[in-house]
């Protein structure tokens, strides 16, 4: 199947994406996430560190809709404005992560043979390394904050793609079109980005989308553990973290971010599962 | 299944071990923190600092140190903690077994829950129950372990009050209450789990039911029960196995997570507590710890699929 990215193959693709309700809601959580990275700030009732003493834990209603932390900043605004320094930083994290996978994967399934056995055997066991324990190693040596958590990230995510990948092109790697190009006497460089890469696009696009998702969470448990965002940002994960020493005061300052993380993670999922759906006819389920 | 499978299977487990040893080693070795710096601590004399370094073999080359490391590590001397001053090895071990516990418990409880609950919902695919199930699958993987043991404290420790909140008791010293502090980890843990290993067992259950031998043995006018349990289950099964090995990649992460909250001195705390205090042989000894456990589950889980699933040969 050929990926090709002309306007209406893309507007077909969404609107097979829309027609089953999940998929449908996915889109919506998904536009609903962007307007919040692009226009949260804006839209924010109140500065996000604005400090209010007399509104400290105050409960979610008119004033706050989501209620008030310990410093009585707005719970809805921070949560508004740390769009920003979540979401934006697990897409480029899974993007880098999907990207040098891909290049891994892609490379092994053309160079074949012993060669590639020898390089998805070393790929597999990285993988042994579970991807939380390598971010964690990787940010304690580069040091604590978002840039490395997104770097630590992306290379926690390359193993898994590279693998999804190589699979997929090990069939490409077999097509009369590669075969051809490999007779024609092109280069290695030509043959691995310019005929099997565009073809193993869907599986990589399908996975990275779901993966964004487990950066969103990797990335919050990064800044919850204090080794991804620093304060006073208002990263969810930190915002969680921040809130848990004053759970019983206000319990809105948990549940509110918690809720914005599972929600970007499930709208990820659904969209992730839905583009699967739509760009394979055949699988009914 | 041959000998020859297994030979090779288990040397698979050694280049693993090895290739994972390289990387926690390689990464860990670029820690800007200097090991002799912070073993004196910042008033030492250059002198001092010049001695310990020798001694410690920081100024040879890199392969030169890893394989020195390497070698004690192979004859389980995992070095002295920086920070507490104690053999590194039998410390991790420790944590490495009251963590097993809580993995142990939590795959547990996931078999239980999962599985008959994945198999309702592909016995009633597309009705209410099959998307109930699929919805709190959703849920289960979308909400981060921290997310999860904080809204499941907040609830049974702090609102309920029917749990204690964190800490660890021995259950070899206290089994009742030693259970009672398991509780919110291994819920927290088996979430994730539950989702997973229920979506799989929903997916092969429908597979399974679907294929030829199910038809034939509905034809030869089988009890529905009979084909359910005997035939269709025992198969659905099997991928069970491959997933919960995988998984147990997953564990170990979250495991440092769980740990972390409910101050359970397992290995994934005395590795956030190392990677803290930046205490170099902890840091490396718990990582590769982890990692050679996961390999090592992995590889039986393996030998454990080829021996359960007879159709495969593989040689």
């Amino acid at each position: 199947m050929r990926f090709s990215i002309g306007e209406s193959a893309m507007t077909e693709l969404l609107i097979r994406l829309m027609r089953r309700p999940q998929g449908f809601v996915g889109v919506a959580l998904l536009a609903l996430i962007v307007a919040a990275c692009l226009f949260g700030p804006a839209l924010a009732p109140y500065a996000p560190e604005k400090i209010d003493f007399l509104g400290r834990f105050r409960a979610p209603g008119w004033q706050n809709w989501l209620g008030a932390d310990q410093f009585g900043r707005d719970v809805l605004s921070r949560l508004m404005v740390g769009a920003r320094s979540t979401v934006p930083l697990a897409v480029i994290a899974t993007f880098a992560g999907s990207a040098a996978g891909a290049i891994i994967g892609v490379g092994s399934a053309y160079l074949g043979g012993r060669t590639d056995e020898a390089i998805m055997r070393t790929n597999d066991a990285v993988m042994a390394i579970p991807g939380l324990l390598m971010a964690l190693l990787l940010v304690s040596t580069l040091g604590n904050g978002s840039g490395n958590a997104v770097i630590a990230i992306a290379v926690a995510f390359a193993p898994g793609m590279a693998r999804v990948t190589r699979s997929a092109a090990l069939n490409v790697r077999n097509q009369d079109y590669v075969k051809a190009a490999i007779a024609r006497g092109e280069g290695a460089p030509w043959i691995i980005f310019r005929e099997m890469l565009p073809n193993v696009m869907a599986p990589i696009v399908i996975e990275s989308t779901i993966r964004v998702s487990f950066a969103v969470m990797l990335f919050a448990t990064l800044s919850f553990l204090g080794v991804g965002a620093q304060p006073p940002a208002s990263e969810w994960g930190l915002m969680v973290a921040d809130a848990r020493q004053y759970m019983h005061q206000a319990p809105w300052g948990l549940i509110a971010p918690s809720a914005a993380i599972a929600l970007t993670a499930i709208a990820f999922n659904l969209v992730g599962d839905g583009l699967r759906d739509a760009l394979n006819p055949k699988d009914e389920r | 299944m041959s000998l020859a499978w297994f030979v090779r299977r288990l040397m698979l487990m050694v280049y693993t071990v090895i290739v994972v040893s390289i990387l926690v080693f390689a990464i860990t070795q670029i820690l800007p923190a200097d090991a002799a710096q912070s073993l004196l601590g910042e008033n030492a004399t250059p002198e001092a600092l010049s001695a310990l370094r020798a001694k410690l073999g920081l100024g040879d080359p890199t392969w030169l140190q890893y394989a020195r490391w390497a070698g004690h590590v192979f004859t389980g001397d995992f070095g002295i903690s920086m920070r507490t001053s104690l053999p590194v090895g039998p410390e991790m071990l420790m944590a490495l077994s009251r963590s097993l516990l809580l993995a142990v418990s939590a795959i547990l409880v996931t078999l239980a829950v999962a599985v008959p609950l994945g198999v309702v919902a592909a016995l009633r695919q597309g009705r209410l129950t099959d998307t109930g199930v699929s919805l709190i699958a959703y849920l289960g993987v979308s909400l981060p372990e921290f997310v999860t043991a904080t809204l499941f404290a907040l609830l049974l420790a702090d609102t309920l009050h029917w749990l204690p909140a964190t800490g660890y008791v021995s259950p070899l010293e206290n089994f009742g209450d030693g259970i009672r502090h398991l509780v919110l980890p291994v819920l927290t843990v088996s979430v994730i789990l539950v989702a997973h290993v229920m979506r799989m067992m929903r997916s092969e259950t429908l597979d399974v039911l679907k294929s030829d031998y199910i038809r034939a043995a509905r034809l030869k006018g089988l009890p529905e029960r009979t084909v359910l349990f005997r035939h269709a289950l025992r198969n659905a099964l099997l991928p069970v196995v491959t997933i919960i090995a995988l998984d147990v990649g997953y564990l170990l992460g979250g495991i440092i997570v769980i740990e972390e909250i409910f101050a359970i001195p397992g290995i994934g705390r005395a590795l956030m507590v190392a990677i803290t205090t930046r205490d170099l042989p902890s840091i490396q000894a718990g990582a590769l710890i982890m990692a050679a456990t996961y390999a090592v589950t992995n590889t039986f889980a393996d030998m454990a699929y080829a021996f359960l699933d007879r159709r495969i040969r593989y040689d």
